[in-house]
């Protein structure tokens, strides 16, 4: 009786449902606090308090923004597309919610002799799987900017698809770099070769690093690169006509693309939940799965708290700037990146040395 | 006579001997009266002519009269010489109105205040914006207000008021009480001729007409650019402002002197202090009253802590329009503890009225001069540290260095006065070329740019405020013992002791309250260095207890009306940056 | 968990499944209360001249051009990234060649003032 119920328990399916609810319950959960974070480390930088009202330390301050946003009228204005309207947000939210899904968060656990890998779908093209929903967060912008009928919607829009598609290419090429180093798009394979410090991704990739970082900055328009929805500039940008909830899912998108990237940044380049100095364990047990699903969350948490200090320090481009930048001096130096990356592999080999960690 | 000596009355007389009615210099004053027929040659002469060289265009308005010489304290104004009669002469009917221009020359340091009479029946009179661009909004406000006809002027419309405006305001027979209701908005850039215009590369795709503001994060205060663009790019924009005007002015000629303080204070209420000294400086003249050297003082150091502040929020909000958040709100720490300062001095933060015609409201507490040294001494690590955070920032340099270029030439034309000329490269400072409240016994130095870009007004700001620090840490040294305000009856309050023990005290007291400061009739303008630069104040009084004509020369309203030509051919993120970096404080410029 | 598209599958019922519902759920318990000025497009606050429904500037078309012109030949580079050093140095070659072609496009849009805002 007792074996039968672990059976269904450890069934694929329940574990498969039980992660997907755990990891997104996670991940919003991590939005809402991210959001608080991002203001009490602002207000820190500032020199004010941050929001200390709803609970102590404005620890339910999320809470109340998102009940409020659920509360709020839903605001359709007469001159807009309306199917498109509505679907512009589920467009902007959906794939961002999505991403997740194959950022492996952990090392395998074993329960009851059954391994189960901490990652909801570790499918072979993983890589492509990244870049393909990624990009589809845009359509959200464009939709959205087009239905509103608003000027400064369309501009933030238009801002929006010509940033993401310019800076997209250079993400790409940064990308290809790391596929070329470690030969797979999966990633649970990716940090599986990152087992010690000289293999993670910003040491065998120290050029491709920071293009991945800054089209990551331009991708999920943070600043300086928060064109879209320059306030001073465009208001709300594509946003701008929304309210309640369906401007709600716009920010929870943004942040949920901030989360979902510093996570596969930490994937590809810092190791995911690999611990320095802690070799890879085949059958690890349960405390250090754990202890890597730790590291992975604290890896992840420095690069967000990185995007949050950027944030807070810059200022913006011009968006002539912006478009220049990606094209003339980023995507030249992402196909430098390759032929350097080619080039070192190649001549490491032809001398007999190990040119990629051991598989 | 000795007018002749001075360049302008003699240079003018040579030149247009028939156009000068009337030269004299009240208050130091030089005022030029001139015929209508002439004013466009008189104005090239007095701007081209080496001797004058008045470049710099500093204001214009209109005037009023009717009425002005009723009353028990009537002494003959000038105008009625106008014609060689006699006081009471009966020519006041026939030159109701006057335009009334002032104009400084920065080389030769001199000014002239240029009258031409005008009669109720024929009000067109030339425009000078072809010899100063900076004429431009000034021009319309005097056609806004009175109804003046400029001839050729580019473009005349209601500038204060809305276009179903009835009337005209600042008239004396305009009745306060009636309202004009705006049914709905109108255009104010000539979109039909725009938008016919080709387009100058041979790609296709529509313009877009868009207004930004009055309801837009980045016009702080409320103001509305209607502009036309391609792309991105900005090809045509129109300012219109008047969303904030509240009839100061004619607000003033019904109070009492000193219940025109509160008012003065809500012009650049970002320094509302600097406002308050040199709206008394003014009447002070007129009153021949001297100031005592600790008011003096307190003036100056009140003066320059504002002035701190407030270029701490234009930098501040620039860097917010270009998205570097933070400078702002850390730049709110030393500003409060400023205000807290302030506060301490008057109760108030905001808006102070501290100052008083002849001194101040009340002495500064025992614990000033350590509290301000207290301020003095974190001040420069914030200034230093949102230094360290941008100047060199390869994002902020880009985005202002080259961004609205001026030249020297280009920046007197248009009016500028402030650190917005000072970043041109044109070092006039009023504290340095006139001194006033004692200014002359301090050093400090009068920083200057040389492209007159937003970078560079950034800079000049950056280190006006350390030359403030320096102003106040020398003032702050010795200031001397003594009274704060002037004993002269006419404006001081007697001690209360002598109100309840003499007669002569009480009558004093009762006069005071009851019918408010009795300034005798003349006309003064007086000038100080606001955050924003010349702020003068043109006061007529006709020996009443109130002002019978009040104006004020804003700085930004002359910075402001170039803002079209800077924007055009930008991007919008170019628009918001300048916008940033001029300063408009919509109190001050709307009035 | 033979195919491990499956739980993608679940993921997106439980992702998209909260976008449309938390939409409709605030559609059905958001108070209703509107006006003429509230559904009205927003111009900062005054009325608006003409429509937002306009041809856009043709420069973000060609970017969007660029943009597809390098994906696909970005695309390429994964399989052969994959097997990289199956490929050996003649695999190196050879896409060296493929990426300095696509460079010179990149030179070739930029000579062209492709890329030019001014």
């Amino acid at each position: 009786m007792e074996f039968n119920l672990i059976e269904i328990l450890l069934s694929p399916v329940t574990i498969t449902i039980v992660k997907v609810l755990l990891v997104f319950g996670g991940l919003m959960i991590g939005i809402l606090y991210l959001t608080l974070a991002e203001r009490k480390f602002s207000a820190y930088i500032q020199g004010r308090i941050g929001p200390n009202r709803a609970g102590r330390y404005g620890l339910l301050q999320p809470v109340a923004d998102g009940i409020k946003f659920l509360f709020k009228e839903d605001v359709i204005p007469t001159h807009v597309d309306v199917g498109l309207f509505v679907i512009a947000p589920i467009l902007a939210l959906t794939p961002a919610l999505m991403l997740i899904a194959i950022v492996p968060f952990g090392n395998e656990l074993i329960l009851y002799g059954r391994r189960i890998p901490l990652q909801i779908a570790d499918i072979d093209v993983g890589i492509i799987y990244l870049l393909a929903v990624a990009s589809v967060g845009v359509y959200g912008a464009i939709i959205g900017g087009w239905a509103s009928n608003n000027k400064y919607s369309l501009l933030g829009g238009i801002r929006a698809s010509s940033q993401i598609i310019s800076y997209e290419v250079s993400f790409i090429l940064a990308v290809i770099g790391i596929v070329m180093t470690y030969e797979t798009l999966r990633l649970s394979e990716i940090v599986q070769l990152q087992d010690s410090f000289l293999n993670w991704g910003i040491f065998r990739q120290p050029l491709g690093f920071p293009i991945f970082l800054i089209a990551t900055f331009a991708e999920t328009a943070r600043m300086p690169f928060d064109l879209p929805e320059a306030d001073a500039e465009l208001v709300a940008g594509y946003h701008t006509e929304y309210g309640s909830i369906k401007f709600g899912s716009f920010q929870l998108a943004e942040f949920a693309h901030l989360i979902t990237s510093s996570a596969v940044m930490a994937t590809l380049y810092f190791g995911g939940w690999q611990i320095p100095g802690v070799a890879v364990n085949e059958s690890p047990s349960l405390a250090l799965s754990l202890a890597g699903v730790g590291s992975f969350l604290v890896k992840t948490s420095i690069i967000i708290f990185f995007f949050i200090l950027v944030r807070w320090t810059v200022p913006r481009l011009r968006f002539d700037q912006l478009m220049q930048f990606g094209w003339k001096v980023l995507l030249p130096i992402a196909l430098l990146n390759i032929f350097l990356t080619g080039l070192w592999i190649t001549l490491l080999r032809s001398r007999g040395l190990a040119s990629a960690p051991a598989r | 006579m000795t007018l002749d000596t001075k360049a302008t009355v003699r240079v003018l007389k040579e030149r247009h001997p028939e156009a000068i009615l009337h030269a004299e210099d009240p208050f130091g004053n030089l005022v030029v009266t001139i015929k209508r027929e002439d004013l466009l040659e008189v104005c090239k002469t007095l701007k081209t002519h080496p001797d004058l060289d008045y470049k710099l265009f500093l204001d214009l308005c209109g005037v009023d009269n009717l009425n002005r010489n009723q009353g028990p304290q009537f002494q003959a104004p000038y105008h009625v010489h106008l014609q060689g009669k006699g006081p009471g002469g009966g020519t006041v009917q026939n030159h109701r109105f006057e335009a009334v221009y002032h104009l400084y020359s920065i080389d030769k340091k001199h000014r002239v205040r240029l009258k031409v009479p005008l009669e109720e029946s024929d009000l067109s009179l030339e425009s000078v914006t072809p010899i100063w661009k900076g004429a431009n909004w000034f021009e319309r406000e005097a056609f806004d207000m009175f109804g003046f006809q400029f001839k050729g002027h580019p473009y005349l419309r209601r500038i204060l008021t809305h276009e179903e405006f009835v009337g005209y305001p600042l008239r004396k027979d305009y009745d306060a009480e009636e309202r004009h209701r705006l049914s709905r908005t109108y255009e104010v850039v000539d979109i039909e001729e725009v938008l016919a215009k080709p387009k100058e590369d041979m790609e296709t795709g529509e313009r877009m007409v868009l207004s930004i503001g009055p309801a837009h994060p980045a016009t702080h205060g409320v103001y509305r650019f209607q502009v036309v663009l391609d792309g991105e790019r900005i090809e045509e924009c129109q300012t219109e402002i008047g969303y904030l005007h509240r009839c100061f002015e004619k607000m003033c000629e019904t109070h009492d002197y000193n219940q025109v303080m509160p008012y003065v204070d809500r012009l650049n209420y970002l320094s509302a202090f600097m406002n308050n000294v040199g709206y008394c400086m003014a009447v002070e003249k007129l009153l021949g009253i001297e100031v005592p050297e600790r008011a003096m003082r307190i003036h100056v150091i009140l003066s320059e802590f504002n002035r701190i502040m407030d270029h701490m929020v234009c930098i501040g909000t620039n860097l917010v329009d270009l998205g570097a958040l933070t400078n702002f709100w850390y730049f709110f720490q030393p500003r409060e503890e400023i205000y807290s300062l302030i506060e301490s001095c008057c109760g108030a933060r905001l808006t102070v009225s501290y100052a008083r015609i002849g001194g101040l409201m009340w002495d500064i507490p025992k614990d000033f001069i350590p509290r301000s040294k207290e301020i003095l001494k974190k001040l420069p690590k914030f200034i230093n540290d949102v230094d360290k955070m941008n100047t060199r920032n390869v994002i902020f340099r880009r985005r202002t260095v080259g961004v609205s270029d001026m030249t020297a030439e280009d920046a007197v034309d248009w009016g500028f006065t402030g650190p917005c000329l000072r970043a041109a490269g044109v070092p006039y400072d009023v504290r340095k070329a006139h001194p006033y409240y004692g200014y002359d016994q301090f050093e400090f130095d009068v920083p200057i740019g040389t492209r007159g870009d937003v970078y560079d007004r950034y800079l000049v700001r950056m280190e006006e405020m350390r030359q403030s620090i320096r102003i106040i840490e020398q003032a702050l040294k010795d200031i001397p013992e003594g009274p704060v305000i002037t004993d002269d009856k006419r404006v001081a309050m007697p001690p209360k002791e002598e109100v309840y023990t003499n007669i002569e005290a009480l009558m004093q007291q009762f006069k005071l309250v009851m019918e408010g400061i009795q300034v005798p009739p003349g006309e003064v303008y007086t000038y100080t260095e606001a955050a924003n630069g010349e702020l003068g104040f043109y006061i007529i009084s006709d020996g009443t207890g109130h002002p019978y004509r009040f104006k004020v020369r804003p700085p930004c309203f002359a910075v402001f009306q170039a803002f079209d030509s800077m924007v055009k051919g930008g991007l919008i993120a170019d628009l918001v940056a300048i916008l940033g970096s001029l300063n408009i404080v919509a109190g001050e410029l709307e009035r | 968990m033979q195919n491990s598209y499956i739980p993608l599958l679940i993921h997106l019922i439980v992702v998209g499944g909260f976008a449309v519902s938390s939409i409709i759920i605030t559609h059905l318990i958001g108070p209703r209360k509107p006006s003429k000025e509230k559904l009205d497009t927003y111009e900062s606050g005054v009325r608006y001249f003409g429509d937002a429904r306009l041809r856009f500037h043709p420069k973000f078309f060609t970017v969007a051009l660029f943009f597809l012109i390098f994906d696909v030949e970005v695309i390429f580079l994964f399989p052969w990234a994959i097997s990289f050093r199956k490929l050996g140095l003649f695999g190196f070659v050879e896409m060296m060649i493929f990426l300095f072609i696509l460079a010179i496009g990149l030179v070739y849009i930029w000579k062209k003032g492709g890329l030019e805002w001014k």
